[in-house]
């Protein structure tokens, strides 16, 4: 049942993008095609969830008994970037199809701060699902890594297929690009805000 | 004047938020008013200005292919100086930014001016151009919390204007995107005209 609301929670309610702010540059830039947007949904999912797992480890059993929890920022970001090209290599010689579909994204994964971001938030914020106010344990931090994922592909996705559509429409030219996606997200994140009260 | 032209450049022309479009997660995460948008804006700032002199410093020194991990290590280095100095002095700003503060690492405005000047420029130009990219994205950052906070809390600078709430959606995040898209429109417009 606990894990069902982080699920719901980290999709629906606390979008990571519509809510939390984060991976915006991701969400505007590689959003014009539904299919590219699929793409790079696909390889957040896996690097988020990958990345979180061992950041998680090495906060709880290499920071914390050396007491220097202050280097969080660096040695995370560094396991990030390193993670990214283990996993780009690792997929160009064991399925070239995969990485046919993924692996122009993998670059840009490095500089997409909801990985660095769910990172530091599962070892550093408290959560309330249903219950007392905690840090995450192992198991939840991993449904949580991953729904978060997912919600950013779910943003994602609803939002290039928008945008698809809103190619056909003639924009004034001042709002054409940038402005127009923002408002856009805008009205998008209005929508979502109908999910809160939810858990 | 030249020198004084980098500083303009990147206010004006090269404007970060408006003209570039870059940054966006702090830009739209922390302008809820405009005191946090401005302490956003001076704490990146702080970063890229040691980032860009560090990087011009030891740009011949770091081999082309691992130049990018390389400037990450610099700029995660500076932001945990940051963080420890933040903690220290201004605990409550500190709080208010959360999570955006270790984000500074990933903003993609600091490895972008590591890539497009500074690896490029001396040391001193380095330092100009991360003063007048830091000041284009603190004015920036500082003015989409003053329209927000004006909309969203009917106050400015954190002081009270008039009886009532205010339209709470500007404050949260439907408001921080359309107030972005619309500041854009009207900078477009504004920038236009005088060309």
């Amino acid at each position: 049942m606990e894990y069902l609301i982080i699920i719901i929670s980290a999709i629906f309610v606390n979008n990571i993008v519509l809510s939390q702010f984060l991976g915006i540059c991701p969400f505007l830039g590689v959003s014009n095609k539904v299919s590219t947007a699929t793409g790079m949904s696909a390889a957040v999912v896996f690097v988020i969830t990958l990345s979180t797992l061992v950041t998680y480890l090495l906060h709880y059993y290499v920071l914390v008994p050396l007491g220097i929890e202050f280097m969080m920022t660096i040695v995370f970001i560094l396991v990030i970037a390193a993670l990214v090209q283990m996993v780009e290599i690792i997929l160009k010689k064991i399925s070239p199809s995969l990485y046919q579909a993924l692996g122009i994204f993998l670059p840009l994964i490095t500089t997409n701060c909801t990985v660095l971001g769910v990172a530091i938030n599962v070892v550093t914020k408290e959560f309330t699902f249903g219950g007392e106010a905690h840090l995450l344990n192992l198991g939840e931090t991993v449904v949580y890594a991953a729904s978060s994922a997912l919600g950013f592909g779910v943003a994602m996705v609803l939002f290039a297929g928008i945008r698809e559509q809103m190619e056909l429409i003639g924009v004034p030219k001042a709002f054409k690009g940038t402005p127009i996606a923002l408002i856009t997200a805008g009205i998008l994140a209005m929508a979502f805000m109908g999910f809160s009260g939810l858990v | 004047m030249s020198k004084l032209r980098i500083i303009i450049n990147g206010i004006i022309k090269d404007n970060p938020t408006f003209v570039l479009v870059l940054g966006m997660c702090p830009t739209i995460g922390t302008t809820t008013s405009a005191i946090n948008g401005m302490g956003m804006g001076l704490a990146t700032t702080f970063v890229l200005i040691l980032s860009n002199v560090f990087i011009s410093l030891f740009a011949k020194m770091i081999p082309d292919k691992v130049r990018i991990p390389a400037y990450i290590v610099i700029i995660a280095s500076f932001v945990t100086v940051l963080q420890l100095l933040m903690q220290a002095y201004v605990p409550d700003l500190y709080a208010a930014l959360g999570l955006f503060i270790p984000l500074i690492v990933v903003n993609c405005i600091i490895l972008g001016r590591a890539e497009a000047f500074a690896n490029k420029n001396t040391p001193g130009d380095s330092a100009l151009d991360g003063i007048g990219i830091g000041l284009g994205f603190t004015l920036a950052l500082t003015f989409i919390g003053l329209v927000r906070e004006l909309l969203g809390s009917l106050s400015l600078f954190g002081m009270k204007l008039g009886e009532g709430d205010g339209m709470l959606a500007f404050v949260l995040a439907p408001g921080g995107f359309l107030v972005l898209g619309y500041l854009m429109v009207i900078f477009r417009k504004l920038i236009n005209k005088k060309a």
